[in-house]
């Protein structure tokens, strides 16, 4: 390792109701590979997003080279020698693999595109990385994998003195893997200064020098990788939060019937063999980081997605449910993670999108009774007290903890014993959140069976009976309440299979 | 070493993203297949009259559809050619007829009028973020209307031939001693060479396949997208009015009102050419065979009895027919 190169102190930003960094700290030398790690959500994005002036900060400093510097675009950052390798590629499929490297920068002759330049010093790119990749072919028909080598290319060829990888692992392959390591082993040593963000603790044992913590929008500390051990970095990440009242026993009988079991699910490759039960009046916690398959898991049983393989049994019944209009008939309810893009309509009333899902039973001959429709609406309105003035109100004046409450509606009046939460406080209020969890507690007294797909731990421990833990696509853990622990989860759902 | 997601997904096969390539052999047959059918079922069709008729018709589908192909490839589109075709013929037009302007003034303002319209488009689109299919049709209806005051609602005609000023008609038909000549060929073959370069070796080109490909992207790679994006519309407009001039000097009597649906001739010859339907993949040579296969069917089905509604019948399922494997071609490349 040499000297500092990049360092960001007393980092400041918050959005709206968020303090999403609160003074960070974080600095990178040159030739090492630097961790950055965290929980969902503990701004670690957002600080490399500060880093590369997509988000502006509104206090610390950032001193890169010996010289305070401020980027105000991506293009900037670049041009001083900082880039970003993001998760989500930045491909053009329809353009080749050359034209996507320069694109922006084109070499040309006159005012011809000089292809043939780019095709040269492409090829040149990947032979300095040891990447056998055909400058000419088309973006789109290469691999995952692939494209993030070219993406590398890219960033190099811009002459990078700080890359930084998002969650570069999360798509490839082993051998991809293995590939992208011996790239970054090179760049390393080459002096640059590599950001590695990842939430797969084996990589970060292998490929890293240091390991800086977030948590919470918080600096938690910098350590050396090879003196610690991976539950040094998981008791960092996870903290000693005090939590509401979390649950210390599970409230279900021991004997409650079985109302679902799926077993050995498969779709795709995020839902690899999953098998698990739900039993009446259980909350069954599903938890995992991002991209772990939860939200896969939940569609494919509710048949947003097609199945590849597996049963559904539904009170000892086999069901076959290959759209959502079939699990809506089985008795399952969906509340998605995106609720203005899958759970309501937001320019229609409260009793419009409380009976959405029950159409048929308000129709008169060709009519929508409309009476019917608002004493149906008013009842659940009344029963959840959800906060509207009327049932006539538009949803997208309703706040977001109520326009969850009227996605509940929607689905309690279509009486749907099973209900499928995902992310069921996204974008609510901490007070709100509390109401949601009190309606969710006693929906389950009243016997209905709740799945809840949740990234907050804590609201995994206060609310669920048994928890399910999921990492890259499978089951990886199973825990009763009262033997679970954050540290307990974080292990399983960073979990090597 | 943390275990991989899955397996590797397949390389996908070479066909899928570079299929413009064959999808072009297949019109191209297909235009020799009707052309052959449409000969051996009819003997008059088996003519050189009707091959220049074929021509005649072809020069402002083609020239239009040259130009649609950008605002297409970005994954947008122009429904304003059509009218705005009528309309910049008629504003040129009524400039010569009843001014006194010389020809050549008049065709230079139909090409300037169909510029400044394509800006407005690509303004539209580009800065105001309007969808592409609403900014457009809004144009087609003010360029409907615009058309109807130049002329002041009456019919203009260009200079026919013989009479002064009608030199202009010699560049789409020439008459060499007793045979004319289709030379409008010559100059949209031109065009389309020049409008193939400009898409694959330029930067408007590369740009506007970029913007149809992953407009997010082009933003984060440092592109001046709402330049390139406005530039897509300007070609397209001066395209149309480019179509304009072939179009006074092929049928010579204009009348306002007309127009809507020419648009749909270009769009649809332009997918039928392999132009997807949702951005960055098409060509301009493809567009051009595309607007053949559409006047094959235009001209070649009445001289086998069926009449001017079943061809629209026919070229809407030719239409289907194009769209469908653009989809299929998605669906593969997605499937993997």
């Amino acid at each position: 390792m040499g000297d500092i190169i990049l360092t960001m102190k007393d980092i400041d930003k918050s959005f709206p109701g968020v303090h999403a960094l609160d003074h960070v700290n974080f600095e990178v030398k040159k030739g090492e590979v630097h961790a950055l790690m965290g929980e969902n959500g503990a701004g670690k994005s957002t600080l490399m997003k500060v880093l590369t002036g997509i988000y502006t900060k509104d206090s610390g400093s950032i001193v890169y080279e010996g010289k305070e510097v401020e980027f105000h675009n991506t293009r900037d950052a670049q041009d001083a020698g900082i880039v970003i390798v993001h998760q989500e590629l930045n491909m053009l499929g329809h353009l080749t693999v050359a034209q996507n490297i320069f694109i922006g920068r084109e070499f040309k002759k006159g005012i011809r595109i000089d292809d043939k330049k780019m095709n040269e010093e492409a090829e040149k790119l990947f032979k300095k990385l040891n990447i056998d990749i055909d400058p000419t072919e088309m973006m789109g028909n290469l691999t995952v994998g692939k494209q993030q080598m070219c993406e590398i290319a890219k960033a190099i060829s811009h002459e990078a003195k700080v890359i930084i990888f998002d969650e570069p692992s999360a798509a490839l392959t082993e051998a991809e893997i293995e590939e992208l390591f011996k790239i970054i082993r090179d760049l390393r040593k080459q002096q640059l200064g590599i950001v590695y963000i990842s939430h797969r603790m084996d990589e970060i044992k292998v490929i890293t020098d240091r390991v800086t913590v977030m948590r919470d929008g918080t600096y938690v500390g910098t350590l050396i990788t090879n003196d610690c051990t991976k539950d040094d970095i998981i008791n960092m990440m996870v903290g000693r939060v005090i939590y509401e009242d979390p649950k210390t026993e599970s409230s279900v009988a021991k004997d409650a019937p079985i109302v679902l079991k799926v077993e050995n699910l498969n779709a795709g490759k995020m839902v690899q063999d999953v098998s698990f039960e739900l039993r009446k009046g259980e909350i069954l916690g599903f938890s995992g980081l991002m991209g772990a398959g939860r939200t896969e898991t939940a569609r494919a049983i509710f048949g947003a997605d097609p199945k590849t393989g597996g049963t559904i049994t539904i009170n000892g019944k086999k069901v076959e449910i290959n759209s959502p209009e079939d699990a809506v008939k089985c008795g399952i309810g969906y509340l998605s993670e995106d609720r203005k893009r899958y759970g309501i309509v937001v320019q229609k009333s409260v009793a419009e999108n409380s009976t959405m899902a029950t159409m048929e039973n308000f129709v008169k001959g060709l009519f929508i009774n409309k009476k019917a429709e608002n004493k149906a609406a008013q009842d659940y309105v009344d029963s959840l007290a959800t906060k509207t003035p009327s049932v006539d109100q538009l949803v997208v004046n309703l706040s977001g903890g109520n326009q969850q409450k009227v996605v509940i509606a929607k689905w309690l009046i279509r009486n749907c014993d099973i209900l499928i939460f995902d992310e069921p406080t996204r974008g609510i209020d901490v007070g709100a959140k509390n109401e949601i969890y009190k309606l969710m507690n006693r929906l389950a007294e009243e016997g209905k069976s709740i799945i809840m797909i949740s990234s907050e731990m804590t609201e995994i421990l206060r609310m669920s009976d048994r928890i399910v833990v999921m990492c890259e696509g499978r089951k990886t853990g199973e825990i009763d309440i009262s033997e679970a622990s954050q540290e307990i989860i974080m292990n399983m759902a960073t979990r090597e299979i | 070493m943390g275990k991989s997601v899955g397996n590797a997904p397949a390389e996908k096969k070479k066909s899928i993203f570079s299929g413009a390539g064959s999808q072009k052999i297949i019109v191209l047959l297909v235009v020799i297949v009707l052309f052959a059918f449409f000969s051996i079922f009819s003997a008059n069709f088996r003519r050189y009259t009707t091959v220049l008729s074929i021509m005649d018709y072809s020069y402002y589908i083609a020239l239009m559809a040259i130009g649609v192909t950008f605002p297409l490839i970005t994954g947008g589109v122009d429904l304003s050619i059509g009218t705005g075709l009528i309309c910049y013929s008629l504003a040129g037009g009524y400039l010569v007829i009843h001014c006194g302007w010389p020809t050549w003034a008049g065709m230079l303002v139909s090409v300037l009028f169909g510029i400044l319209i394509g800006t407005l488009n690509g303004a539209l689109v580009s800065l105001m973020s309007l969808p592409p299919f609403l900014a457009t049709l809004c144009t087609c209806m003010m360029t409907r209307g615009l058309g109807s005051i130049c002329s002041n609602n009456f019919g203009i005609s260009w200079p026919t031939s013989g009479t002064e000023g009608s030199w202009f008609r010699d560049i789409f038909k020439i008459t060499i001693g007793d045979t004319k000549y289709p030379l409008g060929f010559l100059w949209v073959l031109l065009l389309v060479l020049l409008m193939s370069f400009v898409l694959n070796h330029t930067k408007i080109g590369r740009y506007t396949i970029a913007i149809g490909s992953n407009k997010e992207a082009t933003i984060l790679s440092g592109i001046n997208v709402k330049f390139y994006h406005i530039m897509a519309y300007v070609i397209s407009g001066l395209f149309a009015g480019l179509a304009s001039i072939a179009y006074s000097a092929v049928f010579s009597t204009v009348q306002p009102g007309t127009g809507a649906g020419f648009e749909l001739e270009a769009i649809g010859g332009a997918i039928i050419g392999g132009v997807s339907a949702s951005g960055g993949v098409g060509s301009v040579t493809g567009s051009l065979l595309g607007v053949f296969v559409i006047c094959l069917l235009k001209t070649g089905l009445p001289y086998i009895g069926l009449q001017a509604n079943w061809q629209q019948i026919i070229t809407g399922m030719v239409l289907i027919g194009a769209v469908m494997v653009d989809i299929l071609k998605k669906k593969r490349a997605e499937a993997v």
